[in-house]
């Protein structure tokens, strides 16, 4: 499983669903604290305004109001306040009284924005504020008034009254801490709907992830269960349909394939028959040519070379199909290498100085002989045919983690191979030259070499040696197999 | 003038494989169904029966272990390579050799040749040598066990005889294969294991492990030490 990014689908979504708590969240909040806030402070306003005024009317006034008057108006309403205890000021002209006690608050906190507020509003005026220390107040102004045949006369006399709202700022400061407390805890618990919703959607999306690594590792019939009626569903059901194709299609091909198969091997294995009759004959032929015709000589000469041609081709082509239909088997034997090359050339007759050889002694390894035989067999001819004499047959073995190796380059001295050719080389019927020219070989030799050594768990790799070699610059092929071959 | 019976039921390898051999101075009856080259054993007396693995009604591997029950005529299987099995099997029914179609002429001959061939006594030895229960007669080609002779194949007496000729030496599969089949190219040396299973069974004493031929693994087999 490779890592999720770090911002996977299930980060996005929970993001998104804490995001939109969040904002319902403080949105409410908000809303909810100014509503309440304005109705706590002005039912605290009304009631203390009111209060003022009717405290206010209630008193009798005797103008001129000496300060012994202002003093007791202002004693009186002062001892009167509602819904909280307030500090009244009167003044009158530039007669001052204040019904507060040393260290109360002063009329410092009293604006001139509100002298002149009242001084237009006989009804009285008032405003909140707070002091340099943050405390806040209510301050109301009210005009003293008298009633004249009906009419509201003012006296002149103002009355100030200043009420600390700390209850008030205690109660919005406590649904503010109780909205910042249940948010936390909201959003908290909206996790769990973020995580349910995500799980609906990535399970499927799991599912379907691993169903399509499945499908990559050639488990064709994999299938997704298909939940609801949803759009993933709907691309489940996409999913299992094309895989559906899919194995349809392939089963179809391999279907083909194996016929394909089946087809060639069956070819070769009648065309055996006929030729192993003809095969044992040829001899009678080309004994027999001496004493005939020239014209009927070669003929019968052509059909006896040919037929030896054709028993390689269909031995060969033989020898592919088990391989493709994998009933090829190696036949292990422990071998000394040096020994097992050097009778593959000698049995060619190619110990005659064509080939150089470097052959260390004492290296034993268990492979197929007739096997190892055919390769190196190919991989010299080839050298001999395409490339040029002197042939250089190298043997070593290696270390690798997985075992000891055994490695077998064979390089010769020609001209090298083509960079177009090169990618090619070991394809079946490959011909280097375009004019489909046949060769001495049945044009199967390197692709029945490669799948020789495949069986022995092996690789065989085709190269150009660097320029000015140690003389030999042609190809190199290296054949690299275990030093001991599994059965 | 080997006299060779060929069992082959294609009739054009049956003719032609005649025709080669009769050309090189054999006298060769064929048949074309195991049934009838049984039949034929009686009354030809070939030195050699050439017998393709896959026959009609009753098979090669069948025919060759009827043959063996009463003879010890040398057998050569007529396979082609990819009967990977049957070869196998073949063996164990008491096949002495075999040969991988189609092949020319000349390939079966030298079979034919190599199988038939009496080798003279390597060094020219005492002729008769003890080893252990067993007496070798290496003039005469027999062997006994405990002074009862013993029914070997051709080929299990070549094998005895190259092994037992330089005791204690080990012998590679690929060494027995040329020296006591001729095989000059890379035979199958599951040849050699089927050869060398046939005679323990007759040699060996069953109760225990193998006393005269044993195998030196990674090696090959080597005989004794005793």
């Amino acid at each position: 499983m490779p890592s999720r990014a770090p911002f996977g689908l299930r980060t996005r979504l929970i993001a998104a669903f804490l995001l939109v708590a969040a904002i319902c969240a403080v949105s409410t909040a908000a809303l909810t604290y100014r509503q309440a806030r304005s109705a706590v402070l002005t039912q605290s306003q009304d009631t203390a305004v009111s209060t003022l005024r009717d405290q206010l009317e209630a008193v009798a006034l005797t103008l001129p109001l000496d300060q012994r008057q202002l003093q007791r108006v202002v004693d009186d309403v002062g001892r009167r306040g509602k819904p909280h205890p307030w500090v009244v000021f009167g003044e009158y002209g530039t007669l001052r009284a204040t019904s507060a006690d040393l260290g109360s608050p002063v009329s410092d906190v009293l604006t001139d924005t509100l002298r002149t507020q009242v001084s237009s509003h006989p009804h009285g005026a008032f405003q909140r504020v707070t002091d340099d220390r943050g405390e806040p107040y209510l301050t109301i102004g009210m005009p003293a008034v008298f009633l004249h045949n009906g009419a509201r006369e003012a006296t002149g006399a103002v009355l100030y009254a200043v009420m600390p709202l700390s209850t008030e700022q205690q109660t919005v400061d406590a649904m503010v801490q109780a909205a910042k407390q249940g948010a936390v805890p909201g959003l908290a618990i909206s996790v769990v709907p973020a995580l349910l919703a995500a799980r609906s959607v990535l399970r499927p999306v799991r599912d379907m992830r691993r169903a399509a690594q499945n499908l990559g590792r050639g488990r064709l019939d994999t299938r997704i269960e298909v939940r609801g009626a949803d759009e993933l569903a709907g691309l489940a059901r996409t999913f299992n349909e094309t895989a559906g194709a899919l194995e349809e299609s392939v089963a179809e091909l391999r279907e083909a394939e194996a016929r394909a198969r089946r087809f060639a091997a069956d070819v070769s294995h009648e065309l055996r028959t006929p030729l192993a009759g003809m095969l044992a004959v040829t001899e009678v032929l080309d004994e027999d040519a001496e004493q005939l015709d020239p014209d009927t000589a070669k003929a019968l000469r052509l059909i006896s070379a040919e037929t030896g041609k054709l028993a390689v081709l269909v031995e060969d082509l033989m020898e592919i199909s088990r391989f493709d239909a994998r009933a090829a088997g190696l036949n292990l034997d422990d071998v000394d290498v040096a020994e097992a090359v050097g009778k593959t050339l000698q049995r060619r007759h190619w110990d005659d100085g064509r080939v150089t050889t470097d052959l260390p002694d004492g290296v034993r390894a268990r492979l197929d002989p007739r096997r190892f035989d055919v390769v190196l067999a190919n991989l010299v001819g080839n050298a001999l045919r395409h490339g040029a004499a002197p042939v250089r047959v190298a043997v070593r073995t290696a270390s690798a983690p997985e075992g000891e190796r055994l490695v077998v380059e064979v390089a010769d001295s020609g001209p090298g191979i083509g960079a177009e050719v090169l990618p090619h080389i070991f394809d079946r019927f490959f011909k280097a030259d375009a004019a489909r020219t046949r060769s001495a070989g049945s044009g199967l030799g390197l692709a029945i070499s490669l799948e020789n050594v495949r069986l022995h768990g092996g690789t065989l790799s085709a190269a150009n040696a660097p320029e000015g070699a140690d003389g030999f610059g042609g190809a190199v092929f290296t054949l690299d197999m275990p030093l001991e071959a599994a059965p | 003038m080997p006299r060779v019976l060929l069992i082959e039921d294609d009739p054009s390898i049956r003719e032609g494989v005649a025709l080669g051999l009769r050309r090189r101075g054999h006298e060769v009856r064929s048949a074309g169904t195991g049934e009838e080259g049984l039949a034929l054993l009686g009354a030809f007396h070939p030195e050699l029966v050439l017998l393709d693995l896959m026959l009609p009604g009753i098979n090669g591997v069948q025919v060759c272990r009827r043959i063996r029950e009463d003879s010890l005529v040398p057998v050569i299987m007529l396979t082609a390579r990819g009967d990977d099995f049957d070869v196998v099997v073949g063996l164990e029914a008491g096949a002495d050799d075999y040969i991988v179609k189609p092949a020319r002429t000349a390939i079966i001959e030298a079979r034919v040749r190599a199988v038939l061939r009496r080798r003279p006594a390597p060094g020219g030895g005492l002729g008769v040598e003890r080893h252990g229960e067993l007496t070798v007669d290496r003039a005469g080609l027999t062997v006994s066990r405990n002074g009862e002779r013993l029914a070997l194949a051709p080929s299990e007496i070549k094998l005895l005889l190259h092994l037992s000729a330089a005791p204690e030496q080990v012998f590679s599969r690929q060494q027995l294969l040329e020296g006591v089949w001729e095989h000059s190219y890379h035979a199958d040396a599951r040849l050699v294991d089927a050869c060398v299973r046939r005679l323990r069974h007759k040699i060996e004493d069953p109760a225990h492990g193998p006393r005269y031929i044993q195998t030196v693994r990674g090696f090959g087999y080597r005989f004794g030490p005793l």
